[in-house]
């Protein structure tokens, strides 16, 4: 099967290319840096240009689509460009060039209107209460997405919860920095239980709703590994893959939304570039729960997550156990 | 209009006009009247009912009340058609403008019903004074009465007693006209006592007939009718419904909100007294607006089906409805095998034993503080027995003993029992919230009581009459309110000379007796004469405690079988409702007072009893040394603490029985046994408790559980490793459950077997392992997780004291946490540390439970009267607002 992956220079794409290449298919990927993903052949450009978008659709069976401007904060014109439009673009052209499956990876943060989730599915996107630039345009885009599922152009909405692994910038590296810096606090003593994603498992998820389109096209599924933890537990786990102390101090979860949300604003206003110490999506994230009902979704899917918490830790710590030093990975 | 109404099909709304022969209304006077009525429903999808339910509202509220039972009414698989009126003056029917009083409303509601044309079995249910009319609707209709419902109503104002203060408060001339009329607050006040509130719309819709001065003249007119005296016009009528109660001879069913500032449990209690059959439910919790507070159309429904059933093209089936258990009539001894609890305490006092010592107690110094004979004891029982029916007490009494175990106590239990007044034993082990809610939904006609009691029933309003145990000062006596003591009716008992009272039935009602309430309220079992006789030859047979037995009394249930048994018995000196105030010392002594061979003690007493065992003299050693048999029962006994207890007490066989309330006991173990029942020695064994086998007369089996967690099952199983909920069958099993017909129906659903609302399996020795409460599985994504194995393997780690598992997050899909109690002492509650978190996984992964979170705890919340059994409904729900992510707190 001729693929086309999009934002293939991630975490999660180049699992996905390189999963996709390993099954035997025929993989494209389409994002502005190279891939590195041996045997896919590259296409760097962007989703904002329409003539490289309807080139790259050309002659492909599928598509999986990842590109998107991920960030916990960014001015919000981008994020509709790239995420909302973007998306739009890449749908209409798939579908103008006979493109017969689509995946989009999605986020449950779509669905995420800030209070806990303890064991739900996959609730409808909901743009107008998602919390932050980000879950907002996905939730647009998805919403877009499934919109465009017909019976010769199927559209599943995956949404991989927390992905992490080795290599990992977004979660990892960014705790690993913090902690080491000992910036990173517990919030509410960190008790909040979070399910995450090994990036084997998504990767294999989004594979298999591949495989499964017939019983997954029309609707979107929460994937995680199915393993709640308290996130002080997790953040602990994390720190000692990469050799670095555990967070050990806690700050009451209210005040770190608040603290997050105005230096958010600060941050903002500042014009800087990086990310903020603190964001109210990041202090939302750890002080809230966050997990999934996976009966459904595994039925649907035929898939069990193959890489448990625990082993994908232990890989995790051998990722960084060869002369690991926080100023080499850490940026 | 109906648009406004939430829960109320359009269909069912309709207005009738109805000739009046109110004698209130000139001749030829026509009402209008509005229903809710499904008939035209039924009619419609052809449904044919069984019968018609008329449902009569209070005041301030509308046949809205009723809209539950309507749509249940609607259900093909048994359709009833469902007429539920506004009365004129209410809701949307009719303001006539004239003052209808009890009599009027009653010939009101049959001018309707032969508008109506309802011919057929007629079911009445009534809520508040509703109750009344459609009471007197139904005894004006028996030819086609075939049941009556009633919800927090009542027809009599019990004898000396005033009406409730808030009737006061709206009945006061400076209150009563803008209270009700002039502005809503009655109606407001009226909707408040819904719990939980009532949602904005259908308050509105409560509202909705009420608005405006000129719409609520009846609702003034209703509590200006209310008969607060004799003198007043409508209480010829009410007086009239009350009496005609005693001989209205069809089912009938009471669903109760005991939270009612209204209509208490004394009007319950009244009523019951006219219709002693009917089958009684109070909702726990809910208040005077119960068809609000509580779902009640599925127990209405579920009592047709039982009780009215069959009642198709019947126009009379009150005849033949069941009447409950029989009249009282007295049954000699050993009819049928039966021999009444007292047999052995009078044919040892009346034999050559009769002046050996029966009961005594101990002293804190060491001595025995008091003592009786066979003789006495016999004689005391029958002069209490004497005195206590010269006050008024007979069959079916109700009398709350409040009494420590000892001999006063053992004195007024046999006195009660033999009279056939039914005792009620709550005790302080249920705190005193959980005290004081047991004994008012008891509603005892006597209490007997020591000071304390008596004092606790003045304050929290127990409606009883007083006996005290003690004679008290007449000052005393005044404030408290005491009208006797036991003293003093020995006295006037032994003076009387009365000995004719005959034995009560055995299947007549004997005892109340409380389960500790560590799943739930307490609930009250209700044991009848045969059933207490029946535990007495079981224990005696399994146990082999037989007439020269002399027994320590440590643990009050057990307690109180001693002279039943034929054992002398003998209270040590403690608090028996703190079993952890027994010590080493004062067990020895109260078992070298009788030279003991049987130890009763529960296991926090057995716990002080080894922490104490320093203070034990040598005589007290050698005393202990001559005990044969010890029982500890009311909580799980760990091997270590047996193993202790066996130092002390060489030579006796250690036994933990297993058993609940409900049935005591249901199997036994001994200390060799549960060595020899390893974990994995034989198929099934592991995962749970072993308690062991089936005491003598005794059959256990379990219903295999399903995915979710339930025993669904109809078939009892016994093969070795089905996990399922744990059904008992013995003589000695509960008669049923008080004035909980609900709960009864529940427990007694798989027919011949008491469902014990615990889980557990057998192995293939044919011993049963419980493996912790049906209603604390764990509902993990592809796995039902019962507690007490995973527990058992956390326990194992030896920076854990008490482990609790428990689940949170939607059945079915739910995370495994584990609450762990820590050595040490956790300063406060929260996430375990990454460190415990993975051993305490490691440990519960190695029982095949796979824990999501680790929390500690510095203290796990237990029972108060075992202090041993977690309460893992309120950790689950802890865990999951901590696990949520909010701040901890403790549970």
């Amino acid at each position: 099967m001729k693929v086309l992956v999009t934002g293939a220079s991630g975490l999660l794409g180049r699992e996905v290319a390189a999963l996709l290449v390993r099954r035997g298919h025929t993989v494209a990927t389409f994002q502005r840096r190279p891939s590195g993903v041996d045997g896919a052949a590259d296409r760097c450009n962007s989703l904002t240009d329409d003539a490289a978008v309807k080139e790259a659709v050309q002659g492909m069976e599928a598509v999986v689509h990842l590109a998107a401007k991920v960030s916990f904060t960014g001015r919000a014109a981008e994020f509709d460009e790239v995420n909302v439009r973007g998306t739009r673009r890449l749908l209409h052209a798939a579908r103008e060039a006979g493109v017969r499956d689509l995946v989009y990876v999605s986020s449950p943060s779509v669905a995420n209107t800030g209070a806990a989730i303890a064991g739900l599915g996959a609730e409808p996107a909901d743009p107008e209460h998602a919390h932050g630039n980000y879950s907002r345009t996905k939730a647009r885009a998805e919403l877009a997405a499934l919109a465009a599922d017909a019976p010769d152009f199927r559209v599943t909405a995956v949404r991989p919860h927390v992905v992490w692994g080795p290599g990992d910038t977004q979660l990892v590296e960014r705790v690993l920095a913090r902690a080491a810096a000992r910036r990173l606090p517990l919030l509410d003593a960190g008790a909040a239980l979070i399910d995450t994603t090994f990036v084997d498992n998504a990767a294999a998820a989004i594979v298999a709703a591949l495989d499964r389109m017939g019983h997954v096209h029309g609707r979107a599924i929460v994937v995680t590994n199915g393993e709640p933890r308290p996130v002080g537990e997790l953040l602990a786990g994390i720190c000692a893959a990469g050799g670095v102390p555990a967070p050990s101090w806690s700050v009451p979860g209210r005040l770190a939304r608040l603290a997050g949300s105005v230096v958010e604003r600060a941050w903002l206003r500042s014009g800087r570039e990086e990310e903020p110490p603190m964001t109210a999506f990041l202090a939302e994230q750890l002080s809230t729960a966050h997990w999934f009902d996976q009966r459904e979704t595994r039925a649907l899917l035929d898939w069990v997550p193959e890489v448990s918490l625990d082993e994908g830790l232990a890989r995790l710590a051998d990722y960084y156990r060869p002369g690991f030093t926080a100023g080499t990975r850490l940026r | 209009m109906i648009a406004a109404w939430p829960g109320v099909d359009a269909e069912w709304s309709r207005k009738i006009d109805v000739p009046s022969t109110a004698g209130t209304d000139p001749a030829g006077t026509v009402h209008r009247w509005h229903v809710l009525d499904n008939g035209p429903q039924l009619e419609r999808l052809g449904l044919v009912p069984a019968g018609t339910l008329l449902c009569v509202h209070g005041n301030p509220t509308w046949s809205y009340l009723w809209r539950s039972l309507l749509a249940a009414g609607t259900d093909p698989a048994r359709p009833w058609r469902v007429v539920a009126v506004d009365q004129l003056d209410m809701g949307f029917s009719e303001r006539t403008g004239v003052f209808r009083r009890l009599a009027d409303r009653i010939s009101d509601l049959g001018d309707l019903t032969d508008a109506l044309g309802l011919d057929g079995p007629v079911v009445t249910a009534g809520h508040d004074w509703g109750g009344v009319i459609s009471l007197g609707w139904a005894l004006a209709h028996q030819h086609q009465l075939a049941g009556v419902v009633l919800t927090n109503t009542a027809v009599h104002q019990p004898g000396g007693s005033r009406i409730p203060p808030a009737l006061r408060l709206a009945l006061h001339p400076a209150v009563h006209k803008w209270g009700t009329t002039t502005s809503d607050a009655f109606l407001r006040v009226t909707h408040s006592l819904a719990s939980p509130p009532l949602p904005a719309d259908i308050r509105a819709a409560y509202m909705a007939p009420y608005r405006g001065v000129s719409r609520r003249q009846g609702v003034g007119n209703f509590v200006a009718d209310i008969p607060v005296d004799a003198s007043h016009p409508s209480h010829p009528a009410l007086t009239h419904v009350a009496e005609g109660l005693r001989g209205l001879d069809v089912p009938a069913l009471m669903l109760w909100g005991p939270r009612d500032p209204i209509f208490s449990d004394r009007y319950l209690k009244d009523l019951l007294q006219r219709m002693p059959a009917a089958k009684v439910h109070r909702y726990e919790g809910a208040g005077h607006l119960l068809a609000e507070d509580r779902n009640i159309a599925p127990a209405i429904v579920g009592w047709l089906a039982e009780h009215v059933a069959g009642t198709e093209g019947t126009t009379a089936a009150g005849g033949s409805a069941p009447k409950g258990t029989g009249a009282g009539h007295a049954v000699s001894a050993g009819q049928d095998g039966f021999r009444p609890l007292w047999t052995l305490l009078d044919e040892l006092a009346a034999g050559p034993a009769g002046s050996g010592t029966a009961v005594s107690e101990m002293a804190p110094d060491g001595s025995v503080a008091r003592s009786l004979s066979w003789e006495q004891l016999e004689k005391n029982v029958a002069d209490v027995s004497a005195g206590l029916a010269g006050l008024g007490v007979g069959k079916g009494s109700r009398v709350s003993l409040m009494v420590p175990p000892g001999v006063d106590l053992t004195v007024a239990l046999y006195a009660c029992l033999r009279l056939g007044a039914v005792v009620v034993v709550a005790d302080a082990g249920l705190g005193t919230k959980g005290l004081s809610r047991a004994v008012k939904g008891a509603t005892p006609d006597f209490l007997i009581g020591i000071d304390k009691a008596l004092a606790a029933a003045r304050v929290l309003g127990w409606a009883a009459r007083l006996i005290s145990v003690a004679d008290l000062a007449a000052g005393r006596r005044r404030i408290l309110g005491v009208e006797a003591s036991l003293p003093g009716l020995a006295e006037a008992g032994a003076r009387s000379g009365d000995r004719s009272s005959e034995s009560p039935a055995p299947d007549q009602p004997a005892a109340v007796l409380f389960t500790s309430g560590s799943t739930g309220p307490a609930k009250g079992v209700v044991y009848t004469h045969r059933q207490l006789a029946a535990m007495r030859d079981t224990v005696a047979e399994t146990f082999g405690i037989q007439p020269g037995d002399r027994l320590v009394a440590g643990f009050a249930p057990f307690a109180l079988l001693g002279p039943a048994l034929g054992a002398v018995s003998v209270t040590p000196a403690m608090d028996v409702t703190a079993p952890r105030t027994l010590t080493a010392c004062a067990l020895a002594e109260a078992a070298s007072a009788v030279d003991a061979t049987v130890v009763f003690a529960s296991p926090a007493a057995l716990r002080n009893v080894l922490a104490t065992e320093s203070g034990l003299s040598s005589a007290g050693a050698a005393a202990l040394a001559r005990v044969e048999l010890l029982l500890s029962a009311g909580a799980p006994v760990p091997e270590p603490l047996l193993a202790g207890v066996q130092r002390l007490l060489p030579r006796a066989s250690l036994h933990t029985p297993y058993g609940m309330t409900e049935a005591l006991p249901v199997t036994d173990i001994s200390l060799e046994q549960i060595r020899a029942a390893g974990a994995g020695t034989v198929a099934g064994a592991g995962n749970g408790v072993c308690v062991g086998l089936p005491v003598h007369g005794a059959r256990v089996a379990v219903l295999p559980l399903a995915e979710d967690g339930t025993a669904p099952a109809a078939r009892p199983v016994t093969e070795p490793g089905v996990t399922g909920e744990i059904l008992v069958s013995a003589p000695h099993v509960k008669d049923s459950y008080d004035r909980l017909w609900l709960t009864q129906q529940a427990s007694a659903g798989t027919a011949g077997w008491h469902r014990t609302g615990d889980v557990g399996h057998f192995d293939a020795e044919g011993r049963l392992w419980v493996e912790g409460r049906l209603a604390h599985i764990v509902t993990a994504p592809g796995a039902v997780v019962t507690p007490v194995g995973p527990e058992q393997a956390i326990e194992t780690l030896d920076s854990v004291r008490m482990a609790a598992v428990v689940g949170v997050g939607p059945a079915g899909t739910q995370a495994v946490v584990a609450v762990v109690e820590t050595v040490p002492t956790a300063r406060k509650a929260g996430p375990a540390d990454p460190e415990l978190a993975g051993r305490v996984r490691e440990a519960a992964a190695a029982a095949g439970v796979p824990v999501s979170a680790v929390l500690v705890v510095p203290a796990q919340p237990t029972d108060i009267r075992h202090n041993a059994k977690i309460d893992r409904t309120r950790l689950s729900r802890w865990a999951s607002k901590v696990l949520a992510g909010g701040r901890p707190g403790t549970p």
